[in-house]
């Protein structure tokens, strides 16, 4: 590893301060992917600003339906969250499937979420929740916030401070994990909401998480795994890699959304 | 006795293992320690135009940047293969120039062209950054069939077509003739992927010059302390053997991958004597990936011919066998006599013919791993078994049943002579326990719950104990592959035993100890094992081959047996009686039944005084011996996977795994079941999970665990393990070995399994979940979706 300078920030507008201050400086959250990137010598930061401490970033806030997860929550925090559970265990339940325990008690909603690894978790729910994220300056929706591989809608240096969205009245994840880094080969978040069923995908497409329309539109008409009879998304579209072709990956998405349908009902 | 043969006594060494304080090589801290950073090629095919080391040279703690021109300047030798195999025509295999650094073309993504030795390893790493090496890239063969095919780039001037041996065994002629006759002939194209070792400790070598006495200490990951002094200092020429220690302190983990020299042993030696420091390199997991040897990585196209009774009536094997970029130690010795030899499996086979080509790829070095060319043999034998059994509408293990070998000795086809067994006997044992008359029931309710279930079975046989000198030598081997050992009765008689064997997992403090307990009647804690360090014991030939049983401890058994002569002697003397009326038990030398009794601390210490012994008897109690098997041993066993498939998916889950071994005299059965353990579930690995891609261009493509899928706890069953032994007649215990037998058998029985559940023999390893899907989509046994 490169030597580095390290800070720590107490709240949002410190953390966005130090960091502007440095040469080539990133936010840390739980570093369980910059740690690793680091290590290998793949990025090689000036300074490194750890948000982790920050109180406001973290915890989670539920209020009748509506949610809060502050950016620095980790995954073990999501998944063990009561009052979560009880308006939207499919979003525990996804968190507590994420990684082993170590990543989970150190890596965060936030970090997760803005490095958007194509094979993410974190994704799929943000896009199938409706999520809206928020960051020190604006406010941007999920649809619009994951762009492409490891590409998101925030400007360099934008601190994520928290993650809204409305309980959906029905949801599940179901995942069929890469077999050797168990991230997603294809995770399918399906949500039935006040404004509709919403379905994301992860770690099958080729240009990183998705919305599955027709699915979404076959769904709205009636909620059951049938629904969604000869239904499938375009391999083409889906990526192809050692582990799995994009046929293979199409015919993931299709399976893991039924059994996500069928585990939401 | 409870500490002897057949106790499950506790591992000895786990103390110190399970408690952190096992010492590697990279917990050894030298006073004046510097660090290894290596510079290595990211062209897998390249010319080396120039290499310009002044700006690392500059960079701080930079102590020095050595390049290959320098080591050849110094006169270190090329790395060789130590065993010499010729072609069907003759002619010696073409071993290509193996440069420590290489000098004027790099030919694997990984392959080391410079070191920086720095005062810290973060130094040294950031300085062989800064190393600028101007390649000129050439096309690339990271394939078998890339290498062969017409126009393929030589990646060694002389091997051309890249061909380093076309080699066969057995009779050709009379197995085309018998395949031509046979009632039916069961054909198959099969892979055996390509496989990363991933011991748990990496590779690290501490080279340590002293010039006031011009000597060498290197500390080392080796399987084989001895072994790796001899060719450092025979043909590398590091050092003349005697000075050169190496130590191999604790090893994490071998498996075949630490018995050859590497680059870096050779560079750390070479550098700390350039800058007289000592140097320490340890890979780190992207260096393990990219340089320690791989296994397996065979292509085979084989034909099994069956008469009319279901009887073989000839085997016919044609096996293409990658060996990376070049010739590692024993990569010669792989495909050829530790593969074809076992061809003949556990049957009675009239007419074996094998053919072997190896060549080179722009691929690391291809070497021994875990098992070493008999689960390749195992592989083919077996999933040809199978197929042929579902092909000619028979039941697999009735097929088995009457082609089994039945009487002993068993000269094969294929030079192997079997001494001892009981093959229908491991079968049956094996078929009860995993209740393979219940399978359709459960067959049948799996497919209630939307799963496929299949059961497979593969009947390994393979050889350990490698093996008599004389015929190794007879067969190419650079080598003799016997044991040695010393035992030390100390004055108060506590006992050392010095082993050349080496201890990377096996539990060698422990087995090796009881044998010596059980033998003269003293506890277990009395006796200390001593491997791994070239200044204290004998030369000895180290472990792999699972021969640390048959032959490390039969040497010492041999050493155990002049003690004991002495001990009689000597216990005689002072109590006056015969030797023969002696017994060594409860830690006493004495005559059952009389108050004749010496306590085993005495006859030590009156071997030390000598105030009394035996006229012209030398004093002191120690013996040394060497063991020269006579034979390979033949461990075999019957293995029987139970698999259920996830239709949707694709996804196989190994629900029921039975093995019934037949490893001889079993020491300890505790640990024997761990080898069982451990080796299945890298069978299971290999077969589902597994594989080392390149692509095209010669880039390793799981090249971490992101994308290399190790077997992990939850992939594999708990395993019923059982035995159904029969005593080795070729040495002196009746011990035939187990360390690599569960890697042997497994993955035939996994893939068998599947494709019985999926009713499609087209199924290669690794089966992952999207083969598996293909090929159900293939076969048109989905079930209809949920
Ligand atoms: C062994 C292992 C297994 C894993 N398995 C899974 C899995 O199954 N599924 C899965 O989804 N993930 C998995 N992960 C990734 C894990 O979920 C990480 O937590 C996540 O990718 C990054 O979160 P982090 O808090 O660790 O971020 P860090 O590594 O600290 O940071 C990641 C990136 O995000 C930036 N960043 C962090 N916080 C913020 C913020 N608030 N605002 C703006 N930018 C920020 C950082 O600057 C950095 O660029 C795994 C990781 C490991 C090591």
């Amino acid at each position: 590893m490169h030597s580095l300078n390290y800070h720590k920030a107490s709240n949002a507008s410190e953390a966005a301060r130090l960091l502007s201050g440095t040469e080539d400086g990133k936010f840390l959250a739980g570093g369980q992917t910059l740690i690793p990137a680091m290590k290998t010598r793949l990025a090689a930061p000036s300074d490194l600003v750890d948000v982790s401490g920050a109180a406001e970033l973290r915890g989670i806030n539920v209020s009748g339906r509506e949610v809060t997860i502050g950016a620095a929550t980790t995954h073990a925090e999501v998944a063990a969250n009561g009052e979560l559970r009880n308006v939207c265990p499919s979003i525990c339940d996804m968190a507590a499937n994420i990684g082993d325990p170590a990543v989970r008690h150190r890596g965060t909603i936030g970090g997760s979420i803005a490095n958007n690894d194509p094979a993410a978790d974190y994704p799929a729910a943000m896009l199938a929740l409706g999520a809206t994220i928020k960051t020190v300056s604006r406010e941007i929706a999920a649809d619009d916030f994951f762009v492409g591989l490891f590409e998101t809608a925030l400007y360099d240096d934008e601190l994520i401070t928290s993650i809204g969205f409305t309980a959906p009245a029905a949801g599940a994840y179901a995942k069929f994990p890469n077999p050797a880094s168990r991230y997603a080969m294809c995770g399918v978040f399906v949500a039935k909401g006040d404004g509709g069923v919403r379905v994301g995908v992860t770690g099958a497409g080729a240009d990183g998480a998705f919305r599955a329309g027709d699915f979404e539109a076959a769904l709205d008409g009636e909620f059951s795994a049938e629904a969604l009879d000869g239904l499938s998304v375009r391999a083409e579209e889906m990526l192809s890699d050692i582990h799995g072709d994009g046929v293979y990956r199409a015919n993931l998405v299709s399976v893991m959304a039924r059994r996500a349908v069928a585990a939401a009902n | 006795m409870s500490e002897g043969i057949g106790a499950s006594v506790k591992r000895k060494e786990d103390k110190r293992f399970i408690t952190g304080k096992g010492k590697y090589t990279d917990d050894i801290r030298m006073e004046n320690q510097a660090y290894a950073a290596f510079v290595r090629s990211s062209h897998a095919h390249a010319e080396i135009q120039g290499i310009d080391a002044s700006a690392a040279e500059g960079m701080s703690g930079v102590i020095a940047v050595l390049t290959g021109a320098q080591l050849t300047g110094d006169g270190i030798g090329n790395l060789i293969c130590g065993w010499a195999i010729s072609s069907k025509d003759g002619s010696p295999m073409n071993m290509g120039a193996w440069s420590a650094l290489a000098t004027e073309k790099v030919r694997y993504v990984g392959d080391a062209v410079a070191v920086v030795i720095a005062e810290s390893k973060d130094e040294a790493q950031a300085a062989a950054e800064a190393v600028d090496v101007s390649y000129s890239e050439l096309p690339v063969a990271a394939s078998i069939v890339a290498a062969l095919a017409d126009g393929a780039p030589d990646i060694h001037e002389n091997a051309p077509g890249n061909v380093i041996y076309d080699w066969e065994l057995g009779d050709g002629d009379a197995t085309e003739a018998a395949l031509a006759s046979a009632a039916h002939v069961t054909e198959m194209d099969i892979t055996n992927n390509r496989l990363a070792p991933n011991a748990m400790e990496p590779r690290s070598a501490v080279a340590t010059y002293d010039d006031a006495e011009d000597h060498y200490t290197l500390y080392s990951t080796s399987q084989n302390p001895h072994v790796a002094r001899l060719v450092l200092s025979a043909f590398y020429q590091v050092a003349p053997e005697h000075k050169l220690r190496v130590i191999a302190p604790d090893v994490g983990g071998g498996f075949g991958s630490k018995i050859y020299i590497y680059p870096e042993e050779i560079v750390c030696l070479w550098a700390s004597m350039k800058t007289r420091r000592s140097v320490k390199w340890t890979a780190e997991r992207t260096e393990s990936f990219l340089t320690d040897a791989h296994g397996r990585d065979h292509v085979t196209e084989a034909r099994m011919g069956f008469d009319a009774d279901g009887r073989i009536v000839g085997f016919k094997v044609s096996t293409k066998a990658n060996f990376g970029a070049y010739m590692s130690l024993f990569s010669s010795a792989v495909p050829t006599y530790l593969y074809a030899t076992l061809l003949s499996g556990t049957y009675d086979i009239p007419a074996i013919h094998c053919e072997v080509l190896a060549c080179y790829t722009n691929t690391v070095p291809v070497d021994a791993y875990r098992g070493a060319g008999r689960p390749e043999a195992s592989f083919v034998v077996e999933r040809l078994m199978e197929t042929a059994a579902r092909e000619m509408g028979k039941d697999p293990a009735e097929l088995r049943r009457v082609n089994f070998v039945k009487e002993f000795p068993y000269q094969t086809q294929v030079i192997m002579n079997y001494d001892s067994g009981d093959f229908e006997g491991n079968m049956n044992q094996a078929m009860e326990a995993a209740d393979w008359a219940g399978f359709a029931a459960r067959k049948a309710e799996a497919a209630n719950r939307g799963r496929l279930r299949g059961i497979g079975m593969a009947c390994y046989i393979e050889a350990c104990g490698i093996a008599p000198s004389a015929a190794v030598g007879s067969l190419g081997a650079g080598v003799g592959l016997w044991e040695s050992a010393e035992v030390r009765v100390n004055p108060v008689g506590t006992i050392e035993v010095l082993t050349g064997s080496h201890s990377h997992g096996q539990g060698h403090e422990t087995t090796f100890a009881q044998v010596v307990a059980e033998r003269f009647g003293v506890p277990l804690d009395s006796i200390q094992i001593v491997h791994g360090d070239t200044d204290k014991v004998q030369f000895g030939m180290g472990t792999y081959g699972s021969r640390s049983g048959p032959v490390g401890i039969s040497a010492i058994v041999k050493a155990c047996d002049k003690v004991e002569v002495k001990v009689r002697k000597i216990a005689a003397h002072l109590l006056e009686c015969n030797p023969d009326e002696l017994v060594l038990e409860d830690s006493q030398v004495k005559v059952p039944g009389t108050n004749k009794a010496l306590g085993w601390h005495e006859v030590g210490l009156a071997a030390y005084t000598a105030h009394n012994l035996p006229a012209d008897m030398e004093p002191g109690l120690k013996e040394g011996a060497f063991y020269d098997p006579e034979n390979f041993t033949f461990p075999m066993g019957c293995f029987i996977a139970e698999v259920e498939i996830d239709p949707g998916t694709g996804k196989t889950d190994v629900v029921k795994f039975v093995a019934s071994d037949d490893f001889g005299v079993i020491i300890n059965p505790m640990i024997v079941e761990g080898q069982v353990h451990g080796g299945i579930a890298q069978g299971v690995g290999q077969a589902l999970l597994e594989e080392m891609v390149y692509d095209e261009s010669g880039q390793p493509v799981s090249g971490s665990y992101m994308d290399y899928t190790m077997p992990r706890a939850e992939d594999v069953p708990s395993f019923v393990v059982e035995h159904h032994n029969t005593r080795c007649a070729t040495n002196p215990l009746g011990i035939k070995g187990c360390g690599e037998a569960g890697a042997i058998g497994s993955p035939p029985a996994v893939i068998n399994a599947i494709s019985d559940a999926i009713g499609n023999n087209d199924i290669s390893m690794p089966a992952t979940s999207a083969k598996v899907w293909a090929a159900i989509q293939a076969s048109g046994t989905g079930m209809a979706a949920e």
